[in-house]
């Protein structure tokens, strides 16, 4: 019987984070911060010219949830327009971790990469 | 001593009959009798202190005075000694701001690797403006014990030493008699005690301690939240110690161009004090002589050692001292392969209480190149079947993450 919560890809990416890597070349990075338990992630991100990503990936420790989400986020970037990213929402990145339903305690975690990503395109730290 | 009847004395647990509550070094539960003490208050007799001479007024002072007595018999000190806080951060922060600008950059204070961000953040601040130095007394990673090697940081130049009785995240027992005793041989420096982890399970002696000041927080030994205690030694007050908070109360007499400061307790409690939390932490500590220390040292030691066998017989590794005696049970600890934020996650399915991440002690963390850690620590109402429930959970953790 599989856990609601800690399904196998979750697990599977938590053990193996997808982009958990410096880019050889980047525009942006931006450190995230969960205030509830002080993980931190850190994201690159390189644009092309139409301000697509052409690459991307990121630092940091996690939870299960956590690294889960900036895998599939830095996934789904890829190949995505800035404008597109910054109008993704909280349900939007729900959807990409397939937990709909997930508590209020962890939205900050299943949501971390995306807020480092959409503030590493708002606010860009230059590398 | 009877633990299950005590559990029938806190509602928290009356009312949530599945709650396993292990998260006491946060915040401990509150007894019926507490409960009752405050609301006694504010049903026959509301009103201010010190300041009405009618009959409700004088009842309001009555135990609110009352509250003082119990809790300075209850530390050893007298009740002039006893200064009224919203906790023990507020306390801390206020011998900060008080003591610290008569340090200079000739000087240093000392302070523990194990310190709670309360105790190490208002002196960074401090040091910003008056230019002395923070030095630290080292923690044994092994042993988790400070390192009487590195009891030499006092020197002739040390003005503060400030420091846990108990670490909140390793549940260490810090040596606090010899490190005074270093402290007044080298410099006579001032010496401070963050009590706020002992307070409810080792009992505390101000005068045996040799202490000059000790904090701690209502909320940690069974009383009400937005109350503590800031001890300090008499001559301290007298003498040594300025005003914080200037208003009503504090004042013996006032001209439009300077005042006269009131005798102590009262010329450091400025202004309408948390009058039913006072009364509150008096009946806590009532509970607490109720049960006695025998029983609570001896009830808390059994489930710590329980708690820590159990947590390394299932490969978890303990992030303090092993065994009992030179702890309390406030245990902190890792699975390898989980992030602490997962355990507490999992094991809450089962009603258990803990808390996870950092415990307000990110330098000891990083110190330790720890994320973060999941700690479960032990009040008066737990039980064996409380850390056996602990354990189903754990176990539960180790086969969602281990397949
Ligand atoms: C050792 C220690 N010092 C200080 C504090 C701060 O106490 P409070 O939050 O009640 O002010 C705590 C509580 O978390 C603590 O454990």
């Amino acid at each position: 019987m599989s856990d609601p919560l800690y399904q196998e890809y979750i697990l599977e990416l938590y053990r193996q984070p997808h982009n958990k890597t410096v880019p050889a070349e980047f525009d942006v990075r931006h450190k995230e911060r969960n205030p509830l338990c002080s993980d931190e992630v850190e994201i690159f991100v390189k644009f092309d010219s139409a301000g697509r990503v052409t690459d991307i990936g990121f630092q940091g420790e996690g939870c299960a949830i956590s690294q889960a989400g900036i895998s599939l986020i830095t996934d789904h970037a890829k190949g995505k327009p800035k404008e597109e990213l910054k109008q993704m929402t909280t349900d939007d990145m729900l959807r990409l971790l397939g937990l709909p339903n997930i508590s209020p305690a962890r939205l900050g975690c299943a949501t971390l990469g995306l807020k480092a990503l959409q503030k590493s395109i708002n606010n860009p730290t230059q590398k | 001593m009877l633990i299950t009847k005590i559990k029938q004395r806190f509602p928290t647990l009356k009312n949530n009959p599945a709650l396993v509550y292990l998260d006491s070094a946060a915040s401990s539960l509150t007894p019926q009798i507490v409960i009752d003490a405050m609301n006694e208050y504010y049903q026959k007799y509301r009103s201010n202190v010190h300041r009405g001479l009618y009959d409700i007024s004088l009842k309001a002072t009555e135990a609110y005075e009352g509250a003082r007595v119990e809790i300075a018999k209850f530390i050893n000190a007298e009740p002039n000694e006893i200064i009224f806080t919203a906790g023990t951060t507020h306390g801390l922060n206020l011998l900060a701001y008080t003591l610290a600008p008569r340090l200079t950059h000739r000087d240093n204070i000392v302070l523990t690797r194990m310190e709670h961000h309360a105790n190490l953040v208002p002196w960074q601040q401090m040091a910003k403006h008056y230019g002395f130095e923070i030095r630290f007394i080292e923690l044994d990673t092994t042993s988790y014990s400070l390192l009487p090697t590195s009891f030499n940081v006092i020197d002739a130049n040390t003005k503060i030493v400030s420091f846990a009785h108990v670490s909140n995240v390793l549940g260490t027992i810090a040596p606090a008699k010899e490190i005074i005793k270093i402290a007044r041989a080298q410099s006579r420096a001032l010496t401070i005690i963050d009590a706020a982890q002992s307070i409810a399970h080792i009992p505390t002696d101000v005068k045996d301690l040799d202490c000059d000041f000790l904090v701690f927080s209502g909320h940690k030994m069974y009383g009400p939240t937005g109350i503590g205690v800031l001890y300090g030694k008499k001559v301290m007050l007298e003498e040594h110690l300025e005003p914080f908070f200037f208003g009503g109360d504090m004042v013996a007499d006032v001209t439009y161009a300077d005042a006269v400061w009131n005798d102590i307790p009262y010329k450091f409690e400025a202004g309408t004090p948390p009058i039913a939390g006072a009364i509150g932490l008096g009946a806590a500590v009532k509970f607490i002589q109720g049960i006695g220390w025998e029983g609570i040292i001896q009830h808390e030691q059994s489930l710590t050692n329980k708690l820590i066998n159990q947590l390394t017989n299932n490969g978890v590794q303990i992030i303090g001292p092993k065994t009992s005696n030179d702890r309390t049970g406030v245990v902190s600890f890792v699975i390898p392969t989980v992030h602490p934020h997962d355990i507490g996650e999992i094991v809450n399915r089962a009603g258990v209480a803990i808390r996870v991440g950092h415990h307000c002690a990110i330098p000891l963390h990083k110190m330790l190149r720890l994320t973060g850690t999941a700690r479960a620590s032990l009040g008066v109402y737990n039980t064996e079947e409380d850390i056996d429930k602990l354990m189903e959970g754990i176990k539960n953790v180790i086969k969602i993450f281990e397949k």
